[in-house]
């Protein structure tokens, strides 16, 4: 039973990171642009199926699939960012709402188009299939590396935000958009680049759910649901709050489904609905 | 003097982080006064409104209406006992028009706008008020055109408008001439100052000409605590005033 | 003062009568949804799937166009008062008016709970508050399959004869007359709420919500009325569906039941009643049309058209041709 737990606990964090991944982005773009980008998860898919095609077409190895997913998703976003979302900044939540689930629409009937409704499948390299055994759990290998590049990805976010100049202009523009522009920074120009980088990282996070959950045209949506109970639980803007919410989805979500699969997501939508409630702005919201 | 104190406050204070933006600021309102809150920018003087009003709450002090305390009614309670305020960026109704957007305050004062089974022209009495508050302001030729094709000034009264609308005893007019051209600034303040004589007002202006002519008093506000406050011919010769505002970028 | 009675008196009230005044083009509008009784009697089924989905549409126009209130999952109230009649007919009750109403007053008497969380929250929270509780609704409706049936769907409803005498027939006669008859009588409150003095508070809302605390409204009490009401509007749609087509299925309560009215009340246009019939009308001939095709391009189309909504014609297709009349009209 305690091994069970253990098992439940470490699949459920490394699903939660995996969550981390794609939703991070979104959580910073939120918080930076107010822009309510419901396609975030549509650039998830187009991370994974630039992925399984660079793999199966171009014959890359796995570990350059997913630059080429984070490259891939970022440039398509940032045509996107400058052609048509900037102008819905200040359209309302309601245009961005609808305007993004068209997008969703668009890119799950163009996937289907492209590849078909059929679950995408990738080869992983042998290193990163099977389990090891630590402590007496078996644990995939796979799971263990979805942890280490999600801690890898917090850690240059981190390190991003807090020390490069990027980073600093960024939070400037997070904390208060007009100031920042009154301090002459370009806020336009930071915008679109984390819209890219945030929308990378969806690319990435699509890529490296692929031998997870598996990967469908119904991506965009299945997984929108996921990223914005991680962002509007963590609070906009916060990369800590990011990453315990996810964790804390990832973990309930497995532990649900696996001691109670009956009620499963139910329990998960009821947590969602009950810390909204306490706290409207997420468990780290400032705003 | 001897008219009674309408409004007070006691020693409000708050803080945003490190930065003190209200100190301290006791402040008292007779019944019928016209008077002026100046003060540099980011003296806090739309914050000490927002306090007053209940935007905002201060960390500690106290406000009192007519003798009751109000620190902790919601705003909009606030605005029903009498205590309103305008905006010095327009906060208007875009899409309603003038005549909507004023009837609509008179229902909320009289509490029926809550009555979803009443046609809006069966509130007879509520439309001919908004209208007659209309024409006083010299807003009854446009009373229905949609407010965003008002022309700014107009949009400035309509601030107004809505305010009276809500019969206020205490009026807190947070720069009513704000981006006005000066000419016209004068009509609009030409239009406070034939409010009601009940009626305490309180306005935000930088322009000093502005202010002595229409004040009685006046609150000098500096790093969110008070100053001076007295008459205008006091602070027009006083050292400190001259030093920190009207030396400064103050008299444009 | 004196301006007043200088010229000549200004009828504000009036004008104000005037504003909402029934039109002849609305009383053509009602006329013409009598047309499928005549000339197309093979689609009465989609007509009067069009009138319940009309209906839906109103009821988060209420709470979407007029107050402002955006939604993701209002099909929680919908499928309620869907599941609500259902039940009802199955434990025995088939008289089809009382179990509208009770549907209706149960979706409402929850959407007056909900209310207390919906006036919490703005922006994304609060889109994403009727999400998840949508979501809720349906795992909850899923795992209590005892009551709802599940993934199976509620069986065996029987809906009795209207006033004991129309039945409802096979080919839809009585089903769209009676959801017409529902749809019409909702309308005239719906048009009543939106031309009172609270239609117009909500209005405030939705113009800008920080302005009515300082005009003195607890507005606050006004949006939970008017999600109340949306609420019970909903229920009264879907407890239609489940009295004319006999059938509840999970599907009543799915995010995609909650997404395409939104859909539908943005192709016709948010903030006008119209809007809401107009666009469930065009959306689901559209469908029935292109139901040929995979469903999948029709979501494409759906997506497509969304986009181009938004950046093109922000009120919608009856706002479009609104501003194009007035246009028109040299205005």
């Amino acid at each position: 039973m305690v091994n069970q737990i253990a098992i439940v606990l470490f699949d459920g964090f490394a699903f939660g990171m995996l969550l981390f991944v794609l939703s991070v982005g979104l959580s910073v773009t939120l918080g930076l642009m107010n822009f309510i980008n419901l396609a975030h998860g549509a650039f998830g898919m187009l991370g994974g199926y630039i992925a399984v095609l660079t793999m199966r077409q171009l014959g890359l190895p796995f570990l350059l699939a997913l630059p080429a997913a984070f490259l891939g998703a970022a440039l398509v976003s940032v045509v996107f960012e400058r052609t048509l979302f900037r102008r819905l900044y200040k359209a309302g939540e309601l245009n961005q709402v609808l305007f993004t689930i068209g997008v969703v629409f668009v890119a799950a009937a163009i996937a289907t188009y492209a590849f078909g409704t059929v679950q995408q499948v990738i080869i992983l390299p042998s290193w990163l299939r099977g389990s090891v055994e630590v402590f007496g759990l078996r644990l995939g290998v796979y799971r263990i590396f979805l942890i280490v590049v999600a801690l890898a990805v917090t850690a240059v976010l981190v390190f991003g935000l807090e020390r490069t100049r990027l980073g600093a202009q960024i939070r400037a523009a997070v904390d208060n958009q007009r100031v920042a522009q009154g301090l002459g920074l370009d806020v336009e120009r930071i915008f679109a680049i984390t819209f890219a980088l945030g929308s990378g990282l969806a690319g990435l996070g699509g890529a490296l759910a692929i031998e997870i959950v598996g990967l469908d045209p119904a991506f965009g949506f299945h997984f929108l649901v996921y990223v914005l109970i991680v962002v509007a639980v963590g609070g906009l803007g916060s990369i800590a709050g990011s990453f315990a919410g996810a964790a804390l989805l990832g973990i309930g979500d497995v532990a649900g489904k696996y001691f109670m699969p009956e009620i499963g997501s139910f329990l998960i939508y009821l947590l969602l609905v009950a810390i909204l409630f306490v706290k409207p702005l997420g468990l780290f919201g400032k705003r | 003097m001897s008219e009674p104190i309408v409004l007070r406050t006691d020693a409000l204070r708050k803080r945003f982080g490190s930065l003190e933006v209200a100190r301290d600021v006791s402040l008292s309102l007779p019944r019928g006064c016209r008077h002026a809150l100046i003060g540099p920018n980011g003296a806090g003087k739309t914050t000490l409104i927002n306090l007053i009003t209940g935007q905002l709450k201060p960390d500690s002090g106290t406000i009192s209406l007519e003798g009751e305390d109000i620190t902790a009614t919601p705003a909009a309670t606030r605005v029903r006992r009498g205590l309103t305020r305008t905006f010095q960026i327009n906060t208007l109704f875009p899409d309603l028009t003038p005549l909507e957007a004023v009837t609509l305050a008179v229902c909320e004062r009289q509490r029926t706008a809550g009555q979803f089974w009443r046609g809006l022209f069966a509130h007879e009495e509520a439309i001919d008020e908004s209208f007659a508050i209309l024409t006083q302001l010299g807003l009854g030729d446009v009373a229905t055109r949609t407010t965003r094709t008002l022309p700014y000034g107009q949009q400035r009264l309509l601030e107004i408008a809505l305010a009276l609308a809500t019969r206020p005893r205490v009026l807190l007019l947070d720069e009513p001439a704000a981006g006005v051209p000066k000419d016209e600034s004068a009509v609009l303040f030409d239009v406070i100052s034939a409010l009601p004589q009940d009626i305490s007002v309180l306005f935000i202006e930088h322009d000093m000409d502005i202010v002595f002519r229409f004040a009685t008093r006046i609150v000098v506000l500096v790093a969110g605590g008070v100053l001076l406050e007295a008459d205008p011919e006091t602070v027009r010769t006083d050292p400190r005033v001259r030093e920190v505002y009207l030396g400064g970028a103050g008299h444009a | 003062m004196s301006d007043v009675t200088a010229n000549a008196p200004f009828d504000a009230q009036g004008w104000l009568r005037r504003q909402s005044r029934w039109s002849p083009l609305e009383v053509v509008f009602w006329l013409a949804l009598l047309l499928p009784f005549f000339f197309f009697p093979t689609y009465l089924t989609l007509a009067s799937q069009i009138a319940i989905a009309a209906l839906f549409a109103i009821s988060v126009d209420l709470i979407l166009g007029y107050a402002g209130i955006v939604t993701l999952g209002h099909a929680m109230f919908f499928g309620l008062g869907a599941y609500a009649a259902g039940l009802i007919s199955v434990y025995g009750w088939g008289e089809p008016l009382s179990g509208l109403l009770l549907a209706a007053a149960f979706a409402g008497l929850v959407g007056f709970v909900v209310s207390f969380m919906i006036v919490r929250v703005q922006h994304l929270a609060l889109i994403m508050i009727t999400l998840g509780l949508g979501l809720l609704t349906y795992e909850l409706a899923n795992s209590m399959s005892w009551l709802t049936g599940g993934t199976d769907g509620l069986r065996g409803i029987r809906t009795w004869p209207i006033f004991n005498y129309f039945r409802f027939d096979l080919w839809g006669y009585t089903a769209y007359s009676y959801s017409l008859a529902a749809l019409f009588v909702c309308f005239l409150v719906s048009r009543r709420i939106v031309n009172s003095s609270f239609g117009l508070a909500l209005r405030g809302v939705r113009e800008n919500v920080r302005r009515m605390p300082a005009i003195g409204s607890d507005y606050r009490g006004h949006l939970q009325k008017i999600y109340t009401i949306s609420a019970a509007i909903a229920g009264l749609a879907g407890a239609l569906m489940a009295q004319t087509t006999n059938v509840v299925a999970l599907d009543a309560l799915s995010f995609q039941r909650s997404a395409d009215v939104v859909v539908m009340l943005i192709l016709g246009g948010t903030g006008r009643l119209y809007g809401a019939i107009v666009g469930a009308a065009i959306f689901l001939i559209a469908r029935d049309q292109l139901s040929g095709v995979n469903p999948q391009y029709w979501y494409f189309w759906i997506g497509l058209l969304l986009m181009v909504v938004v950046l093109v014609m922000p009120k919608g297709i009856l706002g479009g041709l609104s501003a194009l009349a007035s246009r028109w009209s040299g205005r």
